[in-house]
């Protein structure tokens, strides 16, 4: 069963919908100990990173998060400030992050027009990956945001975009993939990458690698 | 870079779609359900319902609607008519829709905007305005004046001035509804669109007016803005002839407008 993380004001009914549509079962979690028995988490993003982070602590799905995550190797997908939380440190409210990633989370400034960036952009993806299979190496997906993510390794780097600064718009690293569009607002190409992900979950159930 | 978005915009009418021309005349077209899901097959970039008795008959927006129409599109989806608090906008956000339209609301209660944004991000909040081009004088320097409940009632503010103090007040998006020429199919406001892209930083959609691709063009090419609203060109019975959304952004590509490319094995190989 896939997770995903409820935190009330975010968008979290849209990513379920996208999933049903798939024929992929998913349910929305809010508890420790039900997001402690997930085959495979989501946590979708909307509002600021310092409500994310706030949220998630007073769940008490930090810890939780990080044991099957990062411990256990669990598949996790964060979306829009979803990926944002998993580095280091965000400019946004001064907000003191996961630390899953290293880098740094940053303000669009005067070069890149608009803020927020509201509207489709392309990804150009940077290496083959199971998470895009099936998509040509640039699609265009639908973004919403105002903060992008600096990644130190440049290795996590999936997608890059251009708004301004050319951006980390897509990261990878092991069991941890984010992507700072709305992957469940982006047509098929988005349905694509969330049929990708529930993909790469059974197939960690089917090599037997659950703890 | 950041493409221009088409949003394919329907007023909707106890379930149906309907089309209006300067606010009025609604004709029927086919259930909600069946529209959308046409223009979400043909790849337009994004949706906006408008309930638009919602607000004059005093009811909260038709949300069984909204529920069934956002699980079939996977693509942004706006929603608007008689969002008066933030009650109203939690259940149009948990029923499917990502942002919300505030329109003649937002004028009487200019807070709500204020409260929307910081209750659910400022990216969900569209400050909708209906502008009226009016003679120019010391209040209304622009020449285009705010009008609210679908264009019957003037309100004395200046346009350009009103979307300044929507954008301080946190809203995401702005929305520049021509009245002059809604449904007229004679091409966008230009002159105000271009005001308003000038005086905030945030993304401006042009409507009202489109019934030709060289409409598209024109808007794209002649202002700063961030989208456009279409529906006439697509569905209008009123229309000599429809076009796909497919049709639509090849033209525009054509013509130098950075749009989504329309793909026919999107996601499917």
């Amino acid at each position: 069963m896939i997770s995903v993380i409820d935190y009330k004001a975010g968008n979290s009914q849209s990513v379920i919908n996208a999933l049903s549509k798939l024929g992929i079962e998913a349910k929305l979690v809010s508890a420790s100990d039900e997001l402690s028995r997930s085959d495979a988490v989501i946590l979708p993003g909307v509002g600021s990173a310092g409500e994310t982070m706030n949220s998630l602590r007073e769940l008490g799905l930090i810890e939780t998060l990080d044991d099957i995550v990062r411990k256990n190797g669990v598949p996790f997908l964060g979306i829009c400030v979803g990926l944002q939380v998993l580095f280091d440190h965000s400019e946004e409210g001064d907000t003191e992050c996961l630390h899953w990633l290293g880098g740094q989370v940053r303000r669009f400034g005067k070069d890149s027009g608009r803020v927020p960036q509201i509207g489709w952009n392309e990804v150009r993806f940077q290496y083959e990956h199971p998470l895009v299979a099936g998509l040509d190496k640039c699609d265009f997906f639908y973004f919403v945001n105002s903060y992008y993510a600096v990644p130190e390794d440049g290795s996590v780097i999936l997608g890059r975009s251009d708004y301004g600064p050319e951006y980390c718009s897509m990261a990878a690293s092991g069991n941890i993939f984010a992507a700072q569009f709305h992957i469940e607002k982006s047509g098929e190409s988005g349905l694509r990458i969330l049929r990708n992900f529930a993909a790469i979950a059974n197939k960690r159930i089917a090599e037997g690698s659950v703890c | 870079m950041l493409t221009k978005r088409l949003i394919a915009c329907f007023d909707i009418k106890n379930g149906m779609v309907t089309k209006a021309q300067r606010f009025q005349d609604n004709i029927e077209i086919d259930p909600a359900e069946k529209v959308a899901l046409r223009v979400y097959e043909e790849q337009i970039d994004e949706v906006i319902f408008y309930d638009i008795t919602a607000s004059s008959e005093k009811r909260c927006i038709d949300l069984d609607t909204v529920k069934r129409v956002a699980k079939l599109i996977y693509i942004p989806f706006t929603v608007g008519g008689g969002i008066k608090t933030l009650d109203d906008m939690y259940s149009v956000l948990k029923s499917g829709a990502e942002k919300i339209s505030i329109d003649s609301m937002a004028v009487r209660n200019p807070e709500l905007i204020r409260e929307g944004s910081l209750a659910f991000g400022r990216q969900c909040i569209v400050l909708s305005m209906q502008v009226k081009k009016v003679p120019v004088t010391d209040k209304i320097k622009s020449g285009y004046e705010i009008a609210i409940d679908g264009a019957r009632v003037m309100t004395g503010m200046d346009a350009v001035e009103w979307a300044k103090r929507g954008e301080g007040l946190g809203a995401g998006e702005i929305c520049v509804n021509s009245i002059d020429r809604d449904g007229t199919m004679s091409g966008y406001d230009l002159d105000i669109t271009a005001m308003i892209c000038d005086a905030v930083n945030i993304p401006v959609i042009a409507s009202g007016g489109a019934g030709e691709p060289e409409h598209l063009e024109d808007v794209f090419n002649k202002t700063q803005s961030s989208a456009a609203i279409i529906s006439s060109l697509l569905y209008s019975p009123r229309m000599d002839r429809n076009y796909s959304v497919r049709e639509l952004k090849e033209y525009l590509q054509g013509r130098g407008v950075h749009v989504r490319p329309w793909k026919d094995t999107v996601g499917n190989k």
